[in-house]
């Protein structure tokens, strides 16, 4: 920082001053990493102690990407319940750097985002719409809380989002036995941040309900830094080669939910998307059987 | 008022009914090799509640408590046998009439045997059921309410659908466990398969994921109070303390479709629910529960089995997530109510 501070006033004056605004004007940089926060340790450890419930604030889970108000799908069904917030993007650089043949997937994901296709179940539509396990990063930023719970040697993340839930093992990684919706996650302390090694994905989750996707080949590499009490910095690092043609990056601060009553509730969702998935399917209607 | 009035008498229940038996079962102390750095007894890892034992003492068995060693033996030489027997078997289709893999009663659609765990032990103590009281190691006597609940004409169709006897008009007949919503219930009670838990622990909260059906039970240990009564969940909403080396957790705020394994139908809002996890042992933990539902059932009772430590790591599974199994069942009925159609059904 310091380098690009003395590079930046030896150029023109109007980069000074641009550099003077964002110093006196823009207060803390949004990544503060200024003199180290020092976090209470897990007590016997020399590790921060993350347990908590946490939440993101951002409106990554309907575009991680910038994204302008819009009424969403059934306008006229819901009003603006139905309605998709305005939000800056989490992407670094707003750009995701599909394949060209990708970014037409994705296309096609956004308009059969809210298809139910009894026969592709898995493949078609947003997964979250069908309560679907989130997978990850997007487990991170859906608009519920969740509860690490640390321990020595494992640290459990539990999202009230289906009931999701993965275990990290913290120290010697292994290898994904088999795919999974939430991955396989290995996790090691990089000093008070917590570094976790995501692979093992079996490529049926999505980023957002625009659509953003990737493969089985996923790789995440997540990075919890506390940054006070309350705040920890979420970043995540994305890798699928079959989908995008370089590694790019999501970042977002993560807030305690400090209310004295908060704690983990349960949504358990599935019965909250039955009649999505198979109300053509009860006695008396009109489609019935017809698979 | 009438859930005040309600928890009062929950609370008394368990004070009254459930404290005694368990009170004086704790006479050793978790060594300090068993504990976490902050001092707590260390249940952490992923442990097993497999066991042959059922909930209930068969009726043949009348007031038998125990088995002797011989019968305790012969009942898991007999699995093993059969075990063997099913896994050696050459490859062949079978019919809904083959009564080696079909249900009991003869209805299609059981798992083959390879896809079972059961266990291959009774409980250590060679009691006759995991129940330890009442003392004829099954459950009381239902309410009337309940007993209404489970013997109706409308039971008994929801039943038939279950078992597959029925078309399903729509998935509201199922199971939860057929849809995918929550399996295990509380207390956490084996059944064929997939009996895997894992404990993870900090000074402040436990964290209790259950492998069938991915589920976590995310415990406070702090003290706090429990959520208000107007919010009720299907696992309801549980608190931990320390009773000596002895981790307590007690679960109220059941919605009204909470349920326990080896019990018949639904039980009630009014479920109260005690766990007592001990571990004086590296690969042992004591689980012990006692469960009051006045709606259900007229006295408290009372059980016990061992989680046994085992190999992770335990894996994702993936339930509701493509069940085209729901998909199947509903649209086979579909297609029976078309083919009765002609017949003026």
């Amino acid at each position: 920082m310091g380098n690009w501070f003395r590079a930046s006033v030896a150029g023109t004056a109007v980069t000074a001053a641009a550099v003077v605004a964002i110093i006196f004007l823009g207060g803390e940089p949004a990544v503060s990493q200024g003199p180290a926060y020092q976090a209470p340790r897990l007590p016997g450890t020399s590790n921060p102690n993350l347990t908590g419930l946490w939440q993101a604030f951002v409106t990554a889970n309907w575009d991680i990407q910038d994204h302008a108000a819009d009424a969403g799908p059934f306008p006229r069904l819901l009003g603006v319940w139905g309605a998709r917030p305005a939000g800056q993007g989490v992407v670094e650089g707003n750009e995701i750097p599909y394949r060209p043949e990708a970014l037409a997937r994705k296309e096609e994901n956004f308009r059969n985002r809210l298809t139910v296709d009894p026969d592709n179940v898995n493949t078609v539509g947003d997964p979250e719409a069908k309560c679907f396990m989130p997978g990850v990063p997007r487990a991170t930023y859906m608009p519920f809380p969740f509860q690490i719970i640390q321990s020595t040697e494992k640290i459990v993340i539990a999202y009230q989002f289906a009931n999701a839930n993965r275990t990290i093992p913290i120290g010697e990684a292994t290898n994904a036995p088999v795919d999974f919706w939430m991955g396989w996650s290995n996790g090691h302390w990089d000093g008070d941040t917590l570094v976790v090694d995501v692979t093992g994905f079996n490529g049926l989750a999505w980023f957002d309900r625009a659509g953003n996707y990737h493969s089985d080949a996923l790789h995440v590499v997540e990075r919890y830094t506390p940054m006070s009490p309350d705040h920890l910095m979420y970043e995540a690092t994305i890798e699928d080669p079959t989908v995008f043609t370089r590694p790019w990056k999501i970042s977002m601060p993560l807030y305690r939910r400090i209310e004295e009553n908060a704690q983990f509730l349960e949504f358990k969702c599935v019965d909250l998307a039955e009649e999505y998935l198979y109300g053509d399917l009860v006695e008396g209607s009109s489609q019935g059987g017809a698979r | 008022m009438s859930h005040r009035c309600l928890t009062v008498m929950g609370a008394v229940f368990a004070v009254v009914v459930l404290a005694p038996t368990f009170a004086a079962a704790q006479p050793t102390e978790t060594p300090a090799s068993l504990r976490t750095p902050w001092g707590h007894p260390d249940l952490q890892g992923i442990w097993n509640n497999s066991t042959l034992t059922r909930l209930q003492r068969p009726e043949e068995l009348g007031d038998k408590e125990f088995l002797t060693e011989e019968e305790a033996a012969g009942v898991e030489q007999e699995t093993i046998a059969r075990n063997e027997l099913l896994s050696n078997r050459p490859a062949e289709r079978t019919t809904a009439a083959d009564q080696l893999d079909s249900r009991a009663d003869g209805t299609p659609g059981f798992y083959n045997n390879l896809w079972l765990d059961r266990g291959t032990t009774v409980v250590a103590t060679r009691r006759t059921s995991l129940i330890v009281d009442p003392p004829n190691g099954r459950l009381p006597s239902l309410t009337p309410e309940a007993h209404t609940r489970v013997t109706s004409a409308e039971a008994d169709r929801i039943e038939d659908v279950r078992r597959g006897r029925l078309p399903a008009t729509s998935w509201e007949e199922l199971d939860l466990s057929d849809r995918c919503i929550w399996y295990r219930g509380i207390p956490s009670l084996p059944t064929g398969y997939n009996n895997n838990y894992h404990i993870v622990q900090t000074p402040d909260h436990v964290a209790i994921l259950q492998e069938h059906i991915h589920d976590v039970r995310v415990i406070p240990l702090d003290g706090r109070a429990h959520i208000a009564p107007t919010i009720r969940q299907y696992a309801g909403d549980s608190r931990g303390h320390w009773e000596g080396d002895t981790l307590v957790v007690e679960t109220t705020g059941f919605n009204n479709r909470a349920i326990i394994r080896g019990v018949d139908g639904n039980l009630s809002e009014a479920l109260h629910v005690v766990e007592r996890f001990t571990r004086n042992e590296a690969d042992l933990i004591d689980y012990e529960f006692t469960v009051v539902d006045p709606k259900t059932w007229t006295s408290a009772w009372q059980g016990s089995l061992p989680m046994t430590r085992t190999e992770g790591p335990m894996f994702e599974y993936a339930c509701h997530e493509g069940n085209y199994g729901l998909y199947n069942i509903l649209a086979g009925s579909r297609a029976e109510e078309k083919a009765a159609g002609g017949a003026g059904k």
